[in-house]
C-alpha cells in the first residue's frame, strides 16, 4: 500500500473529512479534529463509545487515507507483554540448543522472536496505523505497560536491548468504557467520545455503505432505527446492522415484498436478541409506517 | 488587548500561523470567536507566565478553572491544548471548544459540567448551570418521564403506601455516621466470590510448565536441568454492582445504603454503584472520593430523584440496554437494595430480572421488609421475580447487609426455595 505523508493529508479537519468520506466513512466536524489534531500533534488518538457506532471502522478509514498497513491489537483480559509485544520461540531455542552441540549458539537471535503487534509496528520500514482495540478490556497491568509503548515508541526486549520505531506509527485505541481508562492513558493521548449518528448522519452512513439503496428506504431505515434505539433494548442496533436492514429490507422489496412488510420481515438482521424482538414487535409496525410516512 | 480574531493568530507568538494551517472551509452559521479578553477575574498570572504572550492567558486560565473544580489536568495537555489551538487557526470559537475537549479530554459523564465552564470562561455567561450531568446513553434509553393517565390508576392500587410512580426531584445532605463500615471495607476484597483469571501466577506445585523462566533458568544453569518452574491461572474477586434503590419508600435506609457503597467503592478492586428511582444515576465515580462526607455529597448532588416515585422495570431495563452498563453486570455479585414495591404492570421488571439474572453470576435483593418476621414475598411483582433471585434477604439493618454481602462467596440454596418453604 503506497503511504502519503500524513501532514499533506490532514491539512485541516475539513481536508481529513473530505478525504475519510472519499474512505467511505463519514466523519462529524469534532471526529474530524480530533483526528486532525492527533495526526499533527503526533499523539495517540483515543475513541470511546457504544458498540457500533463505528471505532474501528474510523481507525480503518484513517489507515486507507494514509495508504498505510493496519496492524491490530485486539485486547482482551489477560492480555500480557507476550501477546502485544514479542514472544521467544522456546521450542525452537530448545532444538536449537540440543542441535548445536559443542557449538556456541545465540539463542536470541532474530529467527527465535516472535514479533507481536507493538514489535511488528516499531520494527517495519514505513509509518503503520496500529490499533489497538477494546483497551478497556485488558487489565490494569497491561494498560501501563501500554504507557511507555505511546509515550516514546520503543520496547526494550532484555537479550536485545532497546528497539525504537523506524516512523513513529499512529495509534488509535478504542474503548467501550466497560472500565473507566486510568487517566495517565487519556492525558497522553487526543480524546474523542463518539456517540451514535443523527437521523440525517445516518441516513447518509446508509447510503454511503449499502450497495442498491434509495434515499428514501435509507432516511426511513435511519429515523425508525433512532426510534429503536432509544427504546431499552438488550443490544440497541449499531450503525452496521442500520445498514444491513436498508439492504435486506431493498433486497425484500425487489423480490415482491410491500414496503412495511420487507421492513417488519428483514428485522432479524436489525435486533439480533430474542427477548428484544418479542419487546418490540408489537411496535414495529407503527414504527416503520411512521419513519415511511 | 483588541485584535482582529478571524485572523489565524498562535497563542504563542501572538503572529499569524504559517499559510496553509487554515485551509478548509468552515460551515456558514458559527460563531466567530470573540476578542479573547474575557480572561476571569481570579486568574492573576502566576510566576513564568510573564514571558507567555497574551493571548495564551485564556487557555493557561481555563486549564487552571477545570482543575479547581477537580478535572485532572496534566501541563502537558495545557500545552497540548495550545497547539491544538495554533494548528486550527482559531477561526471561531467552534475550534476553541473542539481543541479542548479533544485535549483536555473530559470525561463523558462531566461534559456537561465542562460545557459549562467553558461557557462561563470564553463567553462570560456565568447562567450557565454547572452540576454533575446524567450519563449520555443513559438520558436515551431512561427519559421515561411521568404519564399522568397512569399515575392515577396506580393511586388507586393498594399496598406500598409510600411507593409511587410520581417522579419528585429534591436534593439531600449526609451527616457522618458511626465508622462500623471500616471492618467491611477491609474484609470485602477477600471475602467476595472468586473467579479464575486468564492471567497467570507462579506456583510450587499444581501447575502448568512455564517454558518461557525455565528455559532461562536452563540457559543459566549452564544446560542442567533444575526443577521446572509451574504457573497457574490467577483467581480474582468478582466485580459487586449495587443497584440501590432512592424512592420515597426506602427515604428510611438510603442514607445508610449510600455509606455501604462508599465503603464497598473503597474496599472492592471492581464495585460499580446504580441509584434508580424515576432515573437511573451512576454514582461510582462520586464514590470514589476517600473522605466519605466529601464523596456522599458528591453523590447527592448527582442523583436528581432522591425519594421520589419508582419505576423499578423502566429504570432496571434502562440499566440493561445501555452497553457498558449491562458489561458491569456480567459475571458480578449484583445485589438490589430495594422494597421491590413495583406500582402498576410488573411485566417490565420481570423481563429486567430475568436479563440480570442470566448475566450475573449471583443475583441478590435486599429489602428493609424482610426485617419483619412476619415478611412473605406476595406481592404479585415479588412472586414473579422470586425464581429470577439467588438470594432474597434483610436489608432493614447494616449488620445484617454487611454480613450478607461478606458471605457472598459461600454458596446458598436459591431464594425460591427458601422462600417457598417458609411462605
Amino acid at each position: 500500500m503506497p503511504g502519503v505523508n500524513a501532514e499533506t493529508v490532514a491539512t485541516s479537519p475539513e481536508a481529513v473529512a473530505q478525504h475519510l468520506a472519499a474512505s467511505r466513512y463519514l466523519a462529524d466536524d469534532s471526529l474530524a479534529t480530533a483526528i486532525f489534531l492527533a495526526i499533527r500533534l503526533g499523539k495517540p488518538l483515543l475513541l470511546e463509545g457504544a458498540p457500533g457506532v463505528g471505532k474501528t471502522e474510523a481507525a480503518k478509514a484513517i489507515a486507507e487515507l494514509l495508504g498505510r498497513d493496519l496492524v491490530r491489537l485486539q485486547c482482551y483480559e489477560g492480555i500480557d507483554a507476550a501477546h502485544a509485544l514479542y514472544e521467544w520461540n522456546y521450542q525452537r531455542q530448545l532444538l536449537a540448543i540440543r542441535h548445536a552441540g559443542e557449538h556456541e549458539i545465540d539463542i536470541y537471535d532474530d529467527r527465535f522472536l516472535i514479533a507481536r503487534p507493538l514489535l511488528q509496528v516499531l520494527k517495519a520500514p514505513e509509518q503503520r496505523v496500529l490499533l489497538v482495540d477494546e483497551i478497556d478490556r485488558s487489565d490494569h497491568e497491561f494498560e501501563a505497560l501500554l504507557l511507555e509503548f505511546l509515550s516514546d515508541f520503543q520496547i526494550s526486549i532484555p537479550e536485545r536491548g532497546t528497539i525504537r520505531a523506524a516512523a513513529q506509527p499512529i495509534v488509535i485505541l478504542t474503548s467501550n468504557r466497560t472500565r473507566e481508562l486510568a487517566e495517565a492513558l487519556r492525558r497522553r493521548c487526543v480524546y474523542h467520545w463518539i456517540g451514535y449518528p443523527d437521523a440525517e448522519r445516518e441516513a447518509a452512513i446508509i447510503m454511503l455503505r449499502a450497495g442498491d439503496v434509495a434515499q428514501a428506504t435509507a432516511r426511513a431505515v435511519a429515523a425508525a432505527v433512532q426510534t429503536i434505539r432509544a427504546r431499552p433494548l438488550a443490544k440497541p442496533p449499531g450503525i452496521a446492522e442500520a445498514v444491513e436492514w436498508a439492504n435486506a429490507a431493498t433486497i425484500l422489496e425487489k423480490g415482491g415484498s410491500p414496503w412495511p412488510e420487507a421492513f417488519r420481515r428483514a428485522i432479524g438482521v436489525l435486533i439480533k436478541d430474542e427477548e428484544d424482538l418479542s419487546y418490540i414487535a408489537p411496535e414495529l409496525g407503527r414504527i416503520v409506517e411512521e419513519a415511511l410516512a | 488587548m483588541s485584535r482582529d480574531v478571524n485572523d489565524p493568530f498562535s497563542p504563542f507568538t501572538g503572529r499569524r500561523c504559517p499559510e496553509g494551517a487554515d485551509e478548509g472551509q468552515r460551515h456558514h452559521g458559527q460563531k466567530v470567536a470573540p476578542p479573547l479578553t474575557c480572561l476571569p477575574a481570579s486568574s492573576p498570572r502566576k510566576r513564568g507566565e510573564e514571558s507567555l504572550p497574551p493571548a495564551a492567558a485564556p487557555f493557561l486560565g481555563f486549564a487552571r478553572l477545570l482543575r479547581r473544580h477537580a478535572f485532572a489536568i496534566a501541563p502537558e495537555q495545557v500545552s497540548c491544548f495550545m497547539q491544538a489551538v495554533t494548528l486550527l487557526g482559531p477561526r471561531s470559537m467552534a475550534d476553541i471548544r473542539e481543541a479542548a475537549l479533544a485535549t483536555l479530554a473530559p470525561p463523558p459523564d462531566r461534559r456537561g459540567e465542562f460545557e459549562a465552564h467553558f461557557q462561563s470562561h470564553f463567553y462570560g455567561n456565568t447562567s450557565a448551570v454547572v452540576a454533575g450531568d446524567a450519563d449520555e446513553e443513559t438520558r436515551i434509553k431512561d427519559d421515561g418521564g411521568t404519564d399522568d393517565e397512569r399515575i392515577e390508576a396506580e393511586h388507586s392500587q393498594e399496598g406500598g403506601e409510600l411507593s409511587s410512580a410520581l417522579e419528585q426531584l429534591s436534593t439531600r445532605d449526609f451527616q457522618r455516621g458511626d465508622d462500623r463500615l471500616t471492618a467491611f471495607r477491609r474484609k470485602l476484597s477477600s471475602a467476595l466470590p472468586a473467579r479464575r483469571s486468564f492471567r497467570t501466577v507462579r506456583t510450587p506445585s499444581r501447575g502448568k510448565l512455564d517454558l518461557r523462566r525455565s528455559l532461562r533458568e536452563i540457559v543459566s544453569a549452564d544446560g542442567d536441568v533444575p526443577s521446572p518452574l509451574l504457573r497457574r491461572r490467577q483467581t480474582v474477586p468478582r466485580k459487586l454492582l449495587l443497584l440501590i434503590d432512592v424512592s420515597g419508600s426506602m427515604k428510611l435506609h438510603t442514607a445508610n445504603y449510600l455509606r455501604l457503597a462508599h465503603a464497598a467503592v473503597q474496599g472492592a478492586d471492581r464495585a460499580e454503584i446504580f441509584t434508580f428511582g424515576t432515573r437511573l444515576t451512576r454514582i461510582t465515580s462520586a464514590l470514589r472520593i476517600r473522605d466519605r462526607d466529601q464523596a456522599l455529597a458528591h453523590a447527592a448532588a448527582q442523583v436528581d430523584d432522591w425519594d421520589g416515585g419508582t419505576r423499578m422495570g423502566p429504570t432496571l431495563l434502562a440499566f440493561l440496554s445501555v452497553p457498558r452498563f449491562s458489561a458491569f453486570a456480567r459475571g458480578a455479585a449484583v445485589v438490589i437494595l430495594s422494597d421491590a414495591l413495583e406500582r402498576g404492570d410488573h411485566a417490565e421488571l420481570e423481563i429486567a430480572m430475568r436479563r440480570l439474572s442470566a448475566r450475573a453470576f449471583r443475583l441478590s435483593l435486599a429489602t428493609p421488609l424482610a426485617g419483619d418476621p412476619r415478611f412473605r414475598p406476595a406481592t404479585a411483582a415479588l412472586r414473579a421475580i422470586l425464581p429470577d433471585l439467588d438470594d432474597l434477604v434483610d436489608g432493614s439493618s447494616l449488620a445484617g447487609l454487611t454480613d450478607f454481602i461478606l458471605s457472598l462467596a459461600r454458596p446458598a440454596p436459591a431464594a425460591s426455595t427458601i422462600w417457598k418453604r417458609v411462605s
